[in-house]
C-alpha cells in the first residue's frame, strides 16, 4: 500500500479539484466529492485505497468516514485493486436476452477467471453489471470510459487482442 | 410518419456542435422566450402543453413547476435527472449523445422560468463520456455567451454544471439524486418535504428528467396549446421509446402517443418485427419496473381495443390486465424467453441497487432473488411461489421510496400472467430452460459478425 | 390546535406533532412501536417502517385516505386526519411483514445476547412475528468487532436503524464510524479499525434497539433480568452523572443512562436529554462512586418491566386491574413474566 505522503494529485488535477469544487456554493464543496472520488480512482491505481479516501478527505475538509460511506456505496468505485483493465458486462434483462451470458461465458473461458475476479498477472480484472443503458446493443460491456456494443465472440476477442497490446490503465474519466 | 419533435434533426452531421445546432434554429427559440417572455408565461405554456414527466412516474411538469416555493431571498435550483439507469431505457442518453444542445437550451430555459441561478445535469457515472460531449457543449455555450451572463441581454444569469455520479440506480429517484449531489450517499429522503419546497441545499428545486426539460424547446418554439394537439387526451406530445429485446430494429424512436402497440413492434417504421419471424411472447413495455404483459395484453387491452402507446391506453385494466408507459423502455420478448429467467435479472438488479435504508426493500429484494434462483436451479416447490407472491405484496407500498414499487411489480405481474411457467419449472425441473440463451447468439446470426 | 383520531380515540395536539407523537400521548396498545425513531434525535425515524399506520382520512380539508401505509414517527397530523393502527387488520398485517424482513437475517441469538430481555425487536417479535421463519436460505453474516475496548459490535443484529449515527452526528463530533457499502451489505462500520473515541460515544448502546452495539464492561455478566436497576447519580464534571444502575447485590454491573417508556433516554429538567458521558458508563463501577436514589421505576413491556422489588407486585396488580377493563390479551404478559421474575424471591 502506498504510504500517506505519496498520495498527492499532480498539479493539473489539483486545478481541476478546485475547479469543481466552485461549480458548489459556499460550503458546500462536499457536493464534488464522486467526481474527485473518480479522479482520484482513474490517478492512484485504478481503486480506492484507505490512503487515497483519507487524502480526498483532507481535500475536502471532511471525515474520513463520510468518503468511506460514500465511496462503498456507489458501485463505480473500486475498494479492492482491481485488474489494469477493467471489464465490465452488462447482465440485466435486454442484455442477457441478447446473449450477454454467451459474452461472459467467453470471457471467463479466455481469461482463465470467474467474474470477480483477476488474472494471475493482474492485466484483467472481469465483472458482470446491471444495466448500463445499452439495452438497443446489447450484449455490451465497458472498458473505462468506453462503452463496446453489438458485441459477437468474435469481436470480444478483437477487443481482448487490443486491449492486450495497449496495456492501458482502465479510467473512467 | 409521425411527427418528431426532439429528434427531428438528430440525423443532420455535427448536429452535436453549436455552430450545426444554431444553423438549424437551435438557442432560437431559448432567444425569443429570453427576450420577450415572461418567466410565468414559460410556466404558463408547459402547463398548457400538457407535458408529463418522461422519467416514468408521468406527473404533469406544469404542475410539478408551479409547486415550486418562491420564498424571498433563497436560491432555486433546477436539477435535470440524467441518471437514466432502469433497465431497458438509453432513451436519454441518445438525446445527449446526439443533440447534447437540445438540453443546454431546454436547461437554460427551464431555469429562467423557474427563477433558478444555477442548475445541474446529475448524470450517471456510466456515461461519463456522455458527461464529456455535455461538458463539451457547454463549453461552446459559455463562449457563445448562451451561459454566464447577461443571456441574449436578457439580465437573466445562469451557470450550468454537469455532475457525474458513480453508480446507482437508486439516484434516478429525485431525492436521491439530490443526495448524492449535495455528496452524499444516495438514500431517498423521507417526504415531506418534497425538493419543491426543501430540495438542494435545503433550497426550493425542480428536478426533470432529460426528456421533459428537451420537450420545452418545442412546446416554447409551437406554443403549449399546439403541443397538446399532438398526441392522444392526456397523454400529449411525442415520447421517446427504447426499444430492445428480439426485435429486428432495435433503437430509440420519438413517436406521437397514441402510436398502437402492434404498429410499434411491427411496422417498418418503428422495431420492424420479432427477429427470427418468431412469435411474441411477452413486452415489458416501459422499463423493468412496469408490470409484464403477455402478447394478447399488450396488443389489445382486456376490452379487446388495440392497445396503444399513451400513459392511459398502457394503464387501462389496472395491473391485472394493464401496465404503465413509464420511462418507455420497451422490451420484447419471443416466444422462445423464459419469463422465470427474465424475471430473475430484473430481480437480482433491484437487489443489487437496492439502498439498504429501509427494512422491506433491504430485505425483501435480495429473498427475492434468492427463490428465482432456487426456481431456476431445479429445486423450487409450489410454496415458493406462493411466498414471492407475499413478499412482494410485503414489499409494495411500504418502503420509503418507489423502488420497493419498482421491485415488487414485475414480480407480481410475472406471477399474474405466467404462473403457470413458474409451475412448470418447481414440477418439471428438468423442462428448465438452460439459464443461458446460447441459441440466441447462434440462431440470429450475431456470431458470424 | 389540529385534532387528530387514532384507532377511534381522538386527541388534540399542538401544530407540527407526529402520529407517533399523538398516538404516545394517548398511550397504551394503539402507540405503534419504532425501532428507528427516537424523539432526542433529529432527523431520526421513517427507515424500518414498524411505526407504519393507515391514514384512513388525511384530514377534514382534503378527506381522501393516503393510498399507502405512512410511517407514523415522519408524519405530522393534520387536522381531522383519521389513523387506524391495531384496529385495521391491514395495517397489523403489513407490520407483521415488516417484522418479517427485520428477524429474516436476525440471528436469533438471543440466548447469548446481552440486550435479551430489554431489546425491542425481542418484544417486536413476540408481539407482531410470526411462529416460523419462512426464509430457508443462510443469514447474512459478519464477525463481531470490537469499536474501542468498550463497545461490542455485532452487526449480525443490527437492523440499521441509523440511531448511532445520529448520535455520533449531534453528540460527538468528528464521527468515526457509519453505514458502509449499500442494500443488503450495508453494515455500520468504522472501515478501518477504529476506536470510537469521544465522552459521549457510549449513548450510541443506549440508543441502540437491539443488541448490536453492547457494553463491552458487562459482557456476559449477567441476564438483565437477573440485576437490580437503581438509579442514582454522581457530580460529573462531563455530563448530568444521573444514571441507572444495574445491580446484583452490591455489585455495579452496568451504568445506563436513564430511559423513559419509550425506551428514550430521560430528559434533564431543562428538558435536554439526559445523556451520559463515558467515565460514568464504564469507569463508575463501585457502588461509592454513586448516591443512590433508589429502585428504577421502568414502564415497559419487556422482561424486566416486571421488576424487582416489593412494590412493585402492588403496581403490577394495580396496573393489572386497570388493564383488565380495557385490554384482557395485556394481562398475561405482564401476570407472566412477573411470575417468572427469579428475582422476587430475593
Amino acid at each position: 500500500m502506498t504510504s500517506t505522503e505519496d498520495i498527492t494529485f499532480n498539479p493539473e488535477s489539483l486545478e481541476k479539484v478546485k475547479e469543481l469544487m466552485k461549480r458548489y456554493p459556499e460550503g458546500r464543496h462536499k457536493s464534488a466529492i464522486i467526481p474527485i472520488l473518480h479522479m482520484a480512482q482513474a490517478e492512484f491505481g485504478g481503486w480506492l485505497s484507505v490512503p487515497t479516501m483519507d487524502y480526498v478527505a483532507r481535500l475536502l475538509n471532511i471525515q474520513p468516514i463520510e468518503v468511506y460511506e460514500v465511496a462503498s456505496f456507489y458501485s463505480m468505485f473500486n475498494l479492492q485493486p482491481v485488474g489494469k483493465c477493467l471489464i465490465e458486462v452488462c447482465r440485466t434483462s435486454s442484455c442477457w436476452l441478447c446473449g450477454a451470458e454467451d459474452i461472459i461465458d467467453h470471457l471467463e473461458k479466455t481469461l482463465g477467471i470467474s467474474v470477480g475476479e483477476t488474472t494471475p498477472d493482474g492485466r484483467f480484472t472481469l465483472k458482470a453489471v446491471e444495466c448500463l443503458g445499452s439495452c438497443g446493443t446489447a450484449p455490451m460491456m465497458q472498458v473505462g470510459a468506453d462503452f463496446h456494443e453489438n458485441l459477437t465472440i468474435k469481436k470480444v476477442d478483437e477487443l481482448l487482442e487490443k486491449f492486450r497490446v495497449e496495456d492501458k490503465q482502465s479510467r473512467y474519466c | 410518419m409521425g411527427k418528431k419533435l426532439l429528434l427531428k434533426n438528430d440525423h443532420i452531421p455535427g448536429i452535436n456542435t453549436l455552430e450545426v445546432y444554431r444553423a438549424n434554429g437551435g438557442y432560437s427559440v431559448l432567444e425569443k422566450a429570453l427576450k420577450t417572455m415572461s418567466p410565468d408565461a414559460i410556466v404558463e405554456e408547459v402547463k398548457k402543453s400538457g407535458l408529463r414527466g418522461r422519467g416514468g412516474a408521468g406527473f404533469p411538469t406544469g404542475l410539478k413547476w408551479s409547486f415550486l416555493a418562491r420564498p424571498e431571498g433563497v436560491p432555486r435550483y433546477v436539477v435535470c435527472n440524467a441518471d437514466e439507469s432502469e433497465p431497458g431505457t438509453f432513451k436519454d442518453r441518445y438525446l445527449m449523445e446526439r443533440i447534447p444542445h437540445l438540453l443546454v437550451e431546454g436547461m437554460i430555459a427551464s431555469s429562467f422560468a423557474l427563477g433558478a441561478r444555477t442548475s445541474y445535469i446529475y448524470i450517471r457515472g456510466e456515461y461519463f463520456y456522455i458527461a464529456r460531449i455535455l461538458e463539451q457543449a457547454i463549453d461552446e455555450a459559455y463562449k457563445a455567451g448562451l451561459l454566464g451572463k447577461n443571456i441574449f441581454g436578457s439580465g437573466f444569469d445562469h451557470d450550468l454544471y454537469v455532475h457525474v455520479g458513480a453508480g446507482a440506480y437508486i439516484c434516478g429517484e429525485e431525492t436521491a439524486l439530490l443526495e448524492s449531489l449535495e455528496g452524499k450517499r444516495g438514500n431517498p429522503r423521507i417526504k415531506p418535504p418534497f425538493p419543491a419546497v426543501a430540495g438542494l441545499y435545503g433550497c426550493p428545486t425542480v428536478v426533470n428528467n432529460v426528456e421533459t426539460i428537451a420537450a420545452v424547446i418545442p412546446i416554447l418554439e409551437m406554443g403549449g396549446e399546439e403541443y397538446a394537439k399532438i398526441g392522444i387526451g392526456k397523454s400529449t406530445g411525442t415520447k421517446l421509446i427504447s426499444a430492445s429485446g428480439h426485435i429486428n430494429k432495435p433503437g430509440v424512436y420519438e413517436i406521437e402517443l397514441g402510436l398502437p402497440v402492434e404498429e410499434f413492434i411491427y411496422s417498418q417504421e418503428y422495431c420492424g418485427g420479432i427477429k427470427g419471424g418468431r412469435k411474441l411472447k411477452a413486452v415489458v413495455a416501459g422499463g423493468s419496473s412496469v408490470p409484464v404483459l403477455p402478447a394478447d395484453l399488450i396488443l389489445k387491452t382486456a376490452g379487446g381495443e388495440p392497445r396503444l402507446m399513451s400513459y392511459e391506453s398502457l394503464g387501462e385494466g389496472g395491473f391485472a390486465t394493464g401496465t404503465m408507459l413509464g420511462s418507455g423502455g420497451f422490451i420484447v420478448m419471443d416466444e422462445d424467453t423464459s419469463i422465470v429467467k427474465n424475471l430473475y435479472t430484473f430481480a437480482r438488479f433491484y437487489h443489487h441497487e437496492s439502498c439498504g435504508q429501509c427494512s422491506p426493500c433491504r430485505e425483501g429484494t435480495g429473498w427475492m432473488e434468492r427463490i428465482l434462483h432456487k426456481i431456476l436451479d431445479g429445486h423450487g416447490t409450489l410454496k415458493d411461489i406462493d411466498l414471492l407472491w407475499d413478499i412482494q405484496s410485503k414489499i409494495e407500498g411500504k418502503t420509503i421510496c418507489p423502488l420497493g414499487e419498482a421491485a415488487a411489480w414485475p414480480v407480481a405481474a410475472a406471477i399474474r400472467h405466467f404462473r403457470s411457467e413458474f409451475e412448470e419449472y418447481v414440477t418439471h425441473p428438468e423442462r428448465i430452460r438452460d439459464i443461458k440463451h446460447y441459441y440466441r447468439l447462434n440462431a440470429s446470426g450475431v456470431t458470424a459478425g | 390546535m389540529p385534532k387528530v383520531t387514532i384507532d377511534d380515540i381522538p386527541i388534540e395536539v399542538p401544530e407540527g406533532t407526529t402520529i407517533l407523537q399523538a398516538a404516545r400521548m394517548i398511550g397504551g396498545d394503539i402507540v405503534p412501536p419504532a425501532m428507528c425513531y427516537y424523539s432526542k434525535l433529529k432527523t431520526s425515524g421513517g427507515y424500518c417502517r414498524t411505526c407504519i399506520v393507515k391514514v384512513e382520512q388525511g384530514s377534514e380539508k382534503d378527506p381522501r385516505p393516503m393510498p399507502k401505509p405512512v410511517a407514523s414517527c415522519r408524519t405530522t397530523v393534520m387536522d381531522g386526519m383519521v389513523v387506524r393502527n391495531i384496529t385495521s387488520v391491514e395495517n397489523l398485517e403489513a407490520r407483521a411483514g415488516v417484522v418479517e424482513f427485520l428477524l429474516l437475517n436476525h440471528p436469533l441469538d438471543c440466548p447469548v445476547c446481552d440486550q435479551a430481555g430489554e431489546c425491542d425487536l425481542q418484544d417486536l417479535g413476540y408481539g407482531h412475528g410470526a411462529q416460523e421463519t419462512r426464509n430457508d436460505f443462510p443469514r447474512r453474516e459478519f464477525e463481531p468487532i470490537d469499536i474501542g475496548d468498550k463497545i461490542k459490535l455485532h452487526m449480525n443484529r443490527c437492523i440499521l436503524c441509523y440511531r448511532c449515527v445520529k448520535v455520533a452526528d449531534q453528540l460527538t463530533d468528528g464521527r468515526c464510524h457509519g453505514v458502509l457499502n449499500r442494500g443488503e451489505a450495508s453494515e455500520i462500520s468504522t472501515y478501518i479499525e477504529k476506536a470510537i473515541d469521544n465522552d459521549f460515544s457510549g449513548n450510541v448502546i443506549d440508543v441502540c434497539p437491539v443488541g448490536a452495539l453492547t457494553d463491552k464492561t458487562f459482557r456476559f455478566k449477567s441476564r438483565v433480568w437477573y440485576t437490580n436497576p437503581i438509579d442514582a447519580h454522581r457530580d460529573c464534571p462531563t455530563c448530568c452523572g444521573k444514571v441507572r444502575l444495574w445491580n446484583q447485590g452490591e455489585e455495579v454491573l452496568r451504568v445506563t443512562a436513564r430511559k423513559d417508556q419509550w425506551g428514550e433516554v430521560q430528559d434533564n429538567e431543562d428538558g435536554s436529554p439526559a445523556w451520559i458521558c463515558n467515565t460514568c458508563r464504564f469507569e463508575k463501577k463501585h457502588i461509592n462512586d454513586w448516591v443512590i436514589e433508589g429502585p428504577s421505576k421502568i414502564s415497559r413491556h419487556s422482561v424486566i418491566s416486571a421488576n424487582h422489588y416489593e412494590n412493585a407486585l402492588r403496581n403490577i396488580k394495580a396496573d393489572t386491574l386497570k388493564m383488565m377493563g380495557a385490554k384482557p390479551h395485556g394481562v398475561k404478559v405482564e401476570l407472566g413474566t412477573g411470575a417468572l421474575d427469579p428475582n422476587n424471591n430475593k
